[in-house]
């Protein structure tokens, strides 16, 4: 059943345009990923889906209901690709912070928060301020920040960047749990291997989507090995 | 190389911020047009009015005196000194020349006492002695810090509150925070009184420092109450505060934030009654009605120099409160922006 439904959504800052007559069915319960170089258009497609910005053309409907809508907001969790952090306050304070924002009670607010925490294995360094905090354990500390409210729909945008290998893997696996549990999962990201664990894969180039399936049907239409081959043969050039 | 890499760059950057560029050579123009139009207005004509002057005197006074100048009894001046019409009341007893002062003006001080000596100078023939100087406001004791100290507090305050709060509530948006906050359920006006609040909170404990290091450190003149000259203040902090952050969401850096101050802060100080305006041509008298300044110095003035109370000064308290809510409602509508809902 799809979730999200993106309308021939079309949207320019300005004279340029950035995406150009989108076209997207989500199914709920899927890791969904958008493959693309930078400048493709990911960030503003994920950013339109949140409702932070409004298309200039098409609709976005989730679960039934219009984007921009606070209501959706409830069940969204968003992590931007720049870390949005309090830099004067720690890492628990933070999510404090948001936790409120999503009024958690009390006694949620300090599950969530060592859950969470617990997840993206920064549990020893709660009580450390931002500013000591390297570039990706920011990256991590913002991931748990949106899975904070156990959203129903998680939309990453460039998750995993500056995070090394390990806890990369880790995050992923983490996220097929919560796939499991039956979130939906939208993740940007222009490195192939990430792009291979996802459920279906939309492939974006100058604000167009030149292929969406399934990382193995992708490959078998056009009987090459990888994705990369892939996404040079729509003309998609190098990423 | 290096060097002139960077030197090329940086060149490259300001020519790319249009505003930056434009203010570097406007505003200076600006400031230095806001002394001239300050400074070169008119000399002060003050309104004097007396009461038993002997015929002589009076016809001397009427026939030399620059400004306008009536008869009229005690009652009547008191009641013209309490409008601030009046800049003093001449009278006359026991071959004394008695003057009192309006006080709380230095500049129509000086223009009574000058105008009165050079008069003064044509009869002393007749042997009279010095003037009696008396003050309707204050007194002799209160000096040109005094006088302008009143109106220095409000400055400050509402300098400050205005960078402190314009460059936190920007940081907000170039940290990315105010994104991440959109993305939740928060609404607009929340976030804006979250600010108001927050820093609100710090704006009380300013003004407390302020007020209490000028009344009783620096021993500034203070006939009115403490806590109502609080209130004058904070709420003012609280204009400042609304107009900060409303004026942050057309700033990209805290640069451009800082370049809001020659442009809405400056031309507020020179209008808002450290220098008279009422020689200056009207045009300028008007701009000052609408800058909350104007009516947050002269609220000051009201209380610690006159030592009216905040209940006599109602109108610029409700003026200012009223500044504060419009630029509350479009600092809401500014956020719009980022987020329609």
């Amino acid at each position: 059943m799809a979730i999200i439904h993106v309308k021939n959504v079309s949207h320019s800052f300005g004279k340029e345009k950035v995406l150009d007559n989108v076209n997207l069915l989500i199914q709920e319960g899927e890791i969904f990923g958008l493959l693309g170089p930078s400048g493709a258009g990911k960030t503003t497609l994920v950013k339109l889906i949140v409702g932070i910005l409004e298309a200039t053309q098409g609709e976005i409907v989730i679960s039934g209901k219009a984007v921009p809508s606070l209501e959706l907001l409830t069940d969204i969790g968003y992590m931007a690709q720049a870390d949005a952090l309090y830099s004067e306050l720690s890492a628990k304070e933070n999510l404090q912070f948001f936790a409120q924002i999503y009024r958690l009670k009390k006694q949620m607010q300090r599950e969530r928060i060592d859950n969470v925490l617990k997840v993206v294995g920064l549990s020893d360094h709660a009580n450390k301020t931002i500013n000591q905090f390297s570039g990706g354990m920011k990256r991590r500390l913002s991931l748990s920040i949106a899975l904070l409210h156990q959203p129903k729909l998680l939309i990453l945008d460039e998750p995993t960047v500056g995070i090394d290998p390990v806890l990369r893997q880790s995050i992923w696996s983490e996220l097929r749990k919560l796939k499991e549990d039956g979130m939906t999962i939208i993740v940007t990201t222009h490195v192939m291997d990430e792009a291979e664990k996802c459920d279906r894969l939309a492939m974006l180039r100058d604000g167009r989507i030149i292929a969406c399936d399934t990382p193995e049907r992708l490959k078998e239409k056009l009987r090459v090995s990888s994705l990369e081959d892939v996404f040079l043969a729509y003309g998609g050039g190098n990423l | 190389m290096r060097i002139s890499a960077i030197v090329i760059r940086i060149i490259k950057q300001f020519l790319r911020d249009k505003r930056s560029f434009a203010l570097l050579f406007i505003a200076p123009l600006l400031v230095l047009t806001l002394i001239w139009l300050v400074l070169d207005g008119n000399e002060y004509e003050p309104a004097v009015a007396y009461d038993t002057l002997p015929p002589f005197i009076e016809e001397i006074f009427h026939s030399q005196f620059s400004g306008e100048i009536e008869e009229m009894s005690e009652t009547e001046a008191n009641a013209k000194f309490q409008d601030g019409e009046l800049d003093a009341f001449i009278t006359f007893e026991n071959m004394e020349l008695s003057i009192i002062l309006e006080g709380s003006n230095p500049t129509a001080n000086g223009a009574v006492l000058k105008n009165v000596q050079d008069i003064l100078k044509s009869l002393n023939k007749e042997g009279m002695g010095e003037p009696n100087i008396s003050y309707y406001y204050g007194s002799e004791d209160i000096n040109i810090f005094d006088q302008v100290g009143s109106v220095l507090v409000a400055f400050l305050v509402f300098f400050f509150v205005f960078i402190l709060g314009g460059i936190s509530f920007l940081r907000e948006r170039t940290q990315g925070t105010l994104e991440k906050l959109l993305s939740t359920p928060i609404r607009r006006w929340e976030i804006v009184t979250g600010y108001l609040l927050g820093f609100g909170l710090f704006t009380v404990i300013q003004s407390v420092i302020i007020l209490v290091y000028s009344v009783y450190v620096l021993d500034i003149w203070m006939a009115g109450d403490f806590w109502q000259l609080l209130i004058v203040t904070l709420l003012l902090a609280i204009t400042a505060l609304t107009l900060a952050t409303f004026l942050s969401a057309f700033a990209n850096n805290e640069f451009q934030m800082m370049q809001f101050i020659p442009l809405v802060i400056l031309p507020q100080v020179f209008f808002s009654g450290l220098f008279p305006l009422d020689t200056l041509d009207r045009w300028i008298q008007i701009i000052s009605k609408f800058m909350p300044l104007t009516y947050g110095a002269d609220a000051m003035k009201e209380i610690m120099i006159k030592g009216n109370n905040i209940w006599d000064i109602w109108i610029d308290l409700f003026v200012i409160f009223g500044f504060a809510i419009v630029f509350f409602v479009l600092n809401i509508l500014a956020l719009k922006k980022h987020r329609r809902l």
